[in-house]
């Protein structure tokens, strides 16, 4: 069943699908929100497949509104994407064996979606010889969906009520990885950890709360591993 | 200064980010106690995400079931954890936020 490149690509753009229900509504609001930033539609456009990052181009077109110095944008792009770091830490030892281009155009598709369900996967599997085109399928499949959302909020712009709360989908989204990721104890930890200190740590600066949070969780995690 | 410039600069280092320890590997090896981190990497940068997501209203901390998005987050879990299914938990969520707007 896993023995081929094309089966692996299609169990990732299978495992990635029901994720895209949360990641769409995210998409069609970042393309309302650079519209009624004051970005012309070609720009907006281009962001999402430039940048491919969510909450950064949120937080770009935000303050491109506010008229922010450029240097403060960048880097603020910057520092809400360092997570990527850590997915790129996590991933890598799966994809030491690759060629470059493969590890030039996985590490493009490293978004917080593709990353969660193709990092499960090699948790679950390990390395396999077609377990990079899975990935690719996971990350493809995202970074397809978040092309043709984007346009459709472009398209529909103020049309889609605020009211509805779609940006909500987000978050329920990564609620649906993670819990069924939460295993052992250990894991548990980690979530609670990252939880309370996320909420603790929110007034930071350039969201480097975010980081704070799961550099502690993770050493929580860690502690309640050794000490079982 | 122009937007392309600067979507290019914050598209560069983002890539940038999410290639540095994939390419930096091919000449270091990650020590023991890193490698054992990473396990918890998912489960820590999502959990971080979600809960200001969840627990702010409006930039103030709002822990309490008055706060529809806590209540359907709760319930969200729950689905989460008795079926494993990514599009029922994002459903069931999503209704009963709205409901809980509706009767708000």
């Amino acid at each position: 069943m896993q023995n081929t490149a094309s089966q692996q690509f299609l169990r990732g753009v299978k495992d990635e699908l029901p994720i895209l229900l949360g990641v769409a509504p995210f998409g069609m609001i970042y393309g309302i929100l650079a519209l009624s930033a004051g970005l012309p539609a070609l720009e907006a456009q281009a962001m999402s497949a430039v940048i491919f990052a969510g909450a950064s181009q949120l937080m770009t077109v935000q303050l491109i509104q506010e008229a922010v110095p450029w240097t403060v944008i960048v880097l603020t792009g910057f520092v809400i994407n360092l997570r990527h770091a850590l997915y790129s830490a996590t991933v890598a030892p799966y994809l030491q064996h690759l060629p470059r281009r493969w590890k030039a155009v996985l590490a493009y598709l490293l978004t917080d979606e593709a990353f969660a369900v193709a990092s499960l996967n090699y948790q679950r599997e390990g390395i396999t010889r077609f377990s990079h085109w899975y990935f690719l399928g996971a990350g493809l499949a995202l970074w397809s969906s978040w092309q043709v959302s984007t346009a459709v909020g472009i398209f529909l712009g103020a049309q889609v009520p605020q009211a509805w709360g779609l940006d909500f989908t987000l978050p329920l989204t990564f609620i649906a990885l993670v819990v069924p990721a939460l295993k052992d104890r250990a894991g548990l930890v980690t979530a609670i950890t990252a939880s309370v200190a996320a909420l603790a740590f929110f007034g930071l600066p350039y969201k480097l709360g975010l980081i704070v949070a799961a550099a502690l969780a993770i050493a929580a995690g860690m502690w309640t591993e050794v000490r079982q | 200064m122009n937007v392309w410039l600067m979507m290019g600069a914050i598209g560069l280092l983002t890539f940038l980010t999410r290639l540095s320890f994939i390419a930096l590997l091919e000449r270091f090896r990650l020590p023991p106690i890193l490698q054992r981190a990473l396990r918890f990497v998912p489960i820590a940068v999502l959990s971080a995400i979600i809960a200001p997501e969840v627990g702010y209203l409006d930039n103030r901390l709002f822990l309490s079931l008055q706060n529809p998005r806590l209540l359907a987050a709760i319930v969200a879990t729950l689905v989460a954890y008795y079926t494993k299914n990514v599009v029922w938990t994002i459903v069931v969520g999503m209704v009963v936020f709205w409901l809980l707007g509706m009767w708000g």
